[in-house]
């Protein structure tokens, strides 16, 4: 069935007029009054309990290090400061993370002996106030031996990488492959083979509002109380207390009102949970915690990145027969609850809208050294989207056809819903061919065609792109466990199913209060409940108060409750409504005695509870809703209680994987059909959205002013990940953007409107026919915008972000190193933190006077800035303690520096290493001394450095330049003090540098 | 110029949307802290505190400040406005704020402080804006809900909506 396409609702729909349903109109949101006058209710700003300490977390400045000592002495002795715990005390009292496949690995919210990546925490410091304890924290010694990186999913597997785990040899955590039909021979069969290479890279939604937890523990009970912005699903909770060491009835998980946003991030915010909490017991008082943007940046969660190889068997027609999919999925440097789950979530969709029958998937899951990775908007989605319709694209180009013809060639057809796929998805319902041809229609794709036809005359690089997908939504719990074998999965007992929870409450005055375990980041989630709840009740959506906030000791949730796998519309507020009919039944019973009419003759409207037939017999709906409270006696014996009704509601269509590992990944399925034109400026490079269209079909749409706030929503993240944002790792592990000035944002300046068109197909399966909407965009647009600008450029491949660096290489060929230049220093290559430099400089004195210099600890201590003392070790070997400090940032360093290749007076080789609080940088280089005939001696060196650690998060791209400044003005005061009297050595510059060059910037503090 | 002694508690007096208010802070202590945890004034949100989200934008003296990169010290003897004093009254929203509410422009409304004190600061001054003019101004604020386009909608209609109200009680 297809209803009329929705118009567009941008402004809302008041209108009270007539019996017109709630459900559908745009109204006000309920929570914006609240949030538009800061009244909003966010973790950070509820108050604590008087006593409450805060934590500060220190983290590892390198991707893989084996930590030799912790000295946190100093630390402890500071004002303010409760505990300091680090891997050996946080162990103490948990238990590992569960890792969700089968190997002998562990899983700590805190490094253990070794860290895995950059922001790894290695302790926790808990103070009075937040500013003590991170003072704290830099008082704290680590000393850590680097082990040798690898950020690569595909480099991960090669025999010689570095292992992270010993219990996952090669790095490999899981290897399954599966067989749908008959791939092989439907490959050997087809006339055309196609295939393509895809990488695809990290980003992350990043909320604006960062994680918080706030958590106490009662020794007394051996409970914990935690208060945290977690998003779901509420499974974790299994897995938060079981480290906790206490059974579920002794955590207590709460959620605040607001939570600014979460796009599934939040759900990452779990092992802060548990090191919170464990700091909370061990410094016996409430221990809270709110991330800085650093922290989140560098060490919250991410999407995967994933490389893949995309195969497809096809026919002359464009037909697909068969696709081989083989996918390295890499989660970074743990395994962490629920992944793998990113790589199984499309598992039933990985033939996207098109009617495919032979698959056949290999799925390999790697560990790197880079951050942990677990749920974001589109989970799964991405990924798999963008190698399936760049793949499309190029089949198109490759048999000479049109793209969109290969897309309408392969759609599922019309009348074959429910369609089950080759790997087990049950697709609900749907009309693809329509939704195209509307698109096509409404969106005014011949006009797009002109354009770009005109566009190209003129010698301009316009493209065109276009993306189907099916957007999956309510996710089976069980589809994880496709990751184990069928034998393991039989072991293990049966996971499925996705229950929501809704509870409808009337008081003793008859008003309506309603509760479900949704947990929104703002999504208006009440508001769209009191629609939902009032129209079953006849009345109103403000006599409906709705609470959303979820606490595990008193209210009802289950391991499928939260917000995530876009599941609210669909799942939850399907439930609520089958708690309000269950309420409204026994009402009409009720009401049915008092009115004298039959149960079936009751209609509840505008207030009352009336006979159908006769609007004047009625009763008002508070009078009947109050007496269960007030006259229980006078309730008709099969009535029941209409106190509250809770109701649990999980789809019987959501089965566990069956033997052949087939499985129905998720209960809806919405269709998205996308096409944008985009211009990409000939000598800037920047692409531009000129106009992009998205045509849905979500179902029963339940207030059109938030569907198409998701859509937006959904389009600008999914533009962000298109244009501009990445994760970005320097090949030692280092995180090279750690700020919003590294880590590109779409602003108001890139994010055009889209065209948003509709259509409803309700969902057969789901109590109001709607289906999931949140996450579509982020699925469909990027590979959307890649195939246009692949279009635009004539070029078969191209790897987001899309940034006009990369567009660059891709038509201008990689740009040639600039000249080689005296005191310069160059990054050897695009995201990577190496330094080289060479120069020379003029000092007095000899060189035999200089070389002696070089070798004399005072001298050095005269030279080094901020240089507190200096150690000779050995003939060679030195050590100092420096304190940095440039504009407000002071950091404390500790340098070592050896000399080999010594042939004095003439050239010495230094070796160098430099540690602090803000980073670390090592570096070689080369001096030889000369005299210059004038009894002065000059210099030359050469050197490459390598820089890590939170600089290079916070500032990277400053760093070059800085170099420069910093070896100019070295040199300056190298020469002043040698025309004092006595030169320092020109070798001295490298350790100085080192030392400078980690503490050029700062972080929060 | 006042030396603040870093170890040590400073009182930092202003008028924080029309009232005076006083508390004790640290010299490091930044505005944004100061106004949530020691004046109780949490509309203000922290996003970044690197001066790139917007979140924490106040009006400092009539100058749009991001109270992330301020010190509470600094605001001594200043006039302060917040979001908590947009709404003519606890019970009643502005018409920028009732503009947000009819477009969405708004969901997890975290950011969204900011948004309104920019929008605030900038459409007393220029009362008729266009479209790019308010895509110029958002540009310095990152939302990640909304995709942005309401909230330029319900500026623009906002200013509309002011301008008529100007011209209607002038006739």
């Amino acid at each position: 069935m297809v209803q009329a396409a929705v118009k567009s609702a941008n402004s809302v729909d008041q209108g009270r007029s007539g019996d017109k349903p709630w459900v559908g109109r745009s109204i006000e949101r309920v929570e914006d009054a609240a949030l538009l006058s800061g009244r909003g209710r966010f973790i950070d700003d509820l108050g604590v309990q008087p006593g409450t300490l805060h934590a500060a977390i220190l983290r590892s400045p390198h991707a893989h290090a084996d930590i030799l000592s912790i000295d946190i002495e100093a630390a402890k002795r500071l004002p303010g400061v409760a505990a300091v715990l680090t891997g050996e005390h946080v162990k103490a009292v948990t238990s590992s993370l569960v890792v969700g496949v089968k190997a002998p690995v562990e899983c700590w919210p805190i490094a253990i002996d070794r860290v895995r990546y950059v922001g790894e925490p290695v302790a926790v410091i808990v103070a009075t106030d937040r500013a003590r304890a991170e003072d704290a924290a830099e008082l704290i010694t680590v000393e850590y031996r680097p082990r040798g990186a690898v950020v690569d999913p595909l480099a991960a597997l090669a025999p010689d990488a570095p292992v992270l785990h010993d219990g996952f040899p090669g790095n490999l955590a899981s290897d399954r492959a599966f067989r749908y039909g008959d791939p092989e021979q439907a490959f050997a069969d087809a006339p055309h083979r196609f295939s393509i290479d895809i990488k695809y890279p990290r980003n992350s939604c990043t909320p604006i509002e960062t994680y918080g937890v706030v958590a106490s523990h009662d020794a007394a009970e051996d409970a914990f109380e935690v208060l945290a912005n977690f998003q779901g699903p509420f499974s974790i909770h299994t897995v938060i207390a079981r480290a906790l060491k206490v059974p579920g009835n002794r955590l207590r998980l709460r959620t605040p009102p607001d939570s600014g946003g979460s796009f599934g991030v939040k759900q990452g915010v779990f092992p802060y949970i548990v090191l919170i909490a464990a700091a909370a017991r061990v410094a016996g008082r409430p221990v809270k915690w709110i991330e800085d943007r650093l922290e989140h940046l560098t060490a919250s969660v991410s999407a995967t990145n994933r490389a893949t190889t995309l195969s497809a068997a096809v026919a002359a027609d464009g037909k697909i027969l068969a696709l081989d999919w083989d996918q390295v999925e890499d989660c970074g440097a743990h395994l962490r609850a629920p992944e793998p789950a990113t790589l199984y979530r499309m598992h039933g969709n990985l033939t996207g809208a098109y009617d495919i029958r032979h698959v056949k998937v290999r799925n390999r899951v790697v560990v790197t050294n880079k951050t942990p990775t677990g749920l974001n908007r589109g989970f799964g989605g991405p990924q798999v989207y963008f190698a399936l319709e760049r793949l499309v694209q190029r089949i198109a180009i490759g048999l000479g056809l049109d793209p969109l013809d290969v897309i309408r060639r392969n759609l599922i057809d019309a009348g074959a819903f429910p369609y089950r796929t080759a790997t087990g998805a049950l697709l609900d319902s749907g009309n693809y061919q329509e939704a195209v041809s509307r698109a096509v229609e409404q969106g005014k794709l011949a006009e797009l065609k002109a354009k770009r036809d005109e566009a190209r005359a003129q010698g301009r690089l316009y493209g065109i792109g276009f993306t189907a997908v099916v957007e999956p939504s309510v996710s089976n719990m069980g589809y994880i466990t496709t990751v184990l074998t069928a034998a393991e999965r039989r072991k293990a007992g049966p996971k499925n199913g996705a229950q929501a929870t809704a509870t409808v409450g009337l008081d003793p005055v008859g008003s309506v209060t309603v509760h479900v375990a949704s947990v929104p980041q703002g999504q208006g989630h009440r508001t769209v409940l009191s629609q939902v709840v009032a129209d079953v009740f006849g009345l109103e959506p403000k006599d409906v108060r709705v609470n959303t906030e979820i606490d595990t000791a008193k209210d009802a949730w289950s391991i499928a409750s939260g917000n995530y796998a876009s599941r609210f519309a669909a799942a939850v507020a399907g439930t609520a409504k089958l708690a309000a009919e269950r309420v409204a039944g026994r009402l009409a019973r009720i009401a049915a005695g008092q009115l004298n009419v039959e149960a079936a003759d009751i209609v509840f409207t505008r207030g009352f509870v009336a006979s159908r037939h006769n609007a004047e017999n009625r009763i008002a709906f508070s009078r009947v809703a109050a007496l269960s409270h007030w006259s229980p006696g006078s309730l008709p014996d099969d009535a029941g209680q209409t106190i509250r009704e809770t109701v649990f509601w999980t789809p019987p269509e959501l089965t566990p994987p069956d033997d052949e590992d087939r499985i129905n990944s998720s209960l809806c399925h919405g269709f998205i059909f996308d096409f944008c034109g985009v211009e990409i400026d000939r000598t800037t490079l920047e692409t531009r959205i000129d106009r992009y269209v998205t045509m849905h079909d979500c179902g029963t749409i339940l207030h059109p002013g938030m569907v198409n706030g998701q859509i937006r929503g959904g389009f600008a993240q999914a533009l962000g990940a298109a244009l501009y944002e990445e994760y970005a790792y320097a090949d030692d592990g280092s995180f090279l953007t750690g700020t919003l000035a590294d880590y590109l944002l779409p602003t108001t300046a890139e994010v055009p409107e889209p065209q948003i068109i509709h259509m409803e197909t309700p969902s057969p399966f789901t109590p109001l026919g709607a289906k999931g909407v949140g996450e579509g965009n982020c699925m469909s647009t990027p590979v959307c915008i890649a195939n246009a600008v692949a279009d635009a450029l004539g070029v078969a491949d191209v790897t987001l972000p899309l940034v006009p660096a990369r567009l660059a290489e891709l038509v201008r060929g990689v740009e040639p190193p600039p000249p080689a230049g005296r005191s310069t220093a160059t990054r050897a290559r695009e995201g990577d933190r190496r330094l080289h430099g060479e120069g020379q400089a003029s000092v007095n004195g000899a060189p035999e006077q200089v070389w002696a210099m070089l070798l004399d600890p005072a001298t050095l201590h005269s030279v080094i800035p901020g240089c507190q003392r200096v150690d000779r070790l050995s003939e060679t070997h030195f050590r100092a303690d420096v304190t940095l400090g440039i504009g407000p940032v002071t950091g404390r360093y500790r340098a070592d520096v050896e000399l080999f290749d010594l042939d004095p007076p003439r050239a010495v080789t230094l070796r160098g290493r430099a540690d602090g609080a803000l980073g670390f940088g090592s570096a070689e280089g080369r001096i030889t001394l000369e005299g210059d005939g004038k009894g002065g001696t000059r210099l030359t060196y050469s050197y490459d450095a390598a820089i890590g650690g939170k600089v290079v998060s916070i500032g990277g791209r400053l760093l070059d330049g800085a170099t420069r400044v910093i070896i100019g003005q070295f040199f300056t005061a190298l020469a002043r003090k040698a025309g004092g009297g006595g030169a320092a050595g020109g070798g001295f510059s490298l350790f100085a540098l080192l030392a400078k060059l980690t503490s050029l910037l700062g972080g929060r503090r | 110029m006042t030396r603040l002694k870093a170890d040590s508690r400073h009182l930092v007096r202003f008028k924080l949307n029309g009232k005076p208010v006083e508390a004790e802070a640290e010299p490091r202590m930044l505005l944004s802290d100061f106004l949530r945890h020691q004046l109780g004034a949490t509309g203000t949100h922290v996003g970044c505190e690197h001066g790139v989200c917007g979140a924490c934008t106040v009006v400092v003296d009539g100058m749009l400040t991001r109270s992330c990169l301020t010190l509470a010290a600094q605001v001594d003897g200043c006039d302060v406005k917040t979001v908590e004093g947009l709404a003519p009254s606890a019970d009643r929203l502005g018409a920028l704020q009732r503009a947000f509410r009819r477009n969405h422009a708004l969901q997890c409304g975290f950011c969204t402080a900011g948004i309104l004190m920019s929008l605030d600061h900038y459409l007393s001054r220029n009362p008729a804006p266009t479209e790019e003019e308010i895509r110029d101004l958002l540009s310095g604020h990152l939302c990640r809900c909304t995709g942005y386009t309401p909230i330029i909608r319900a500026a623009l209609e906002a200013a509309l909506s002011a301008t008529a109200t100007e011209e209607s009680s002038d006739a």
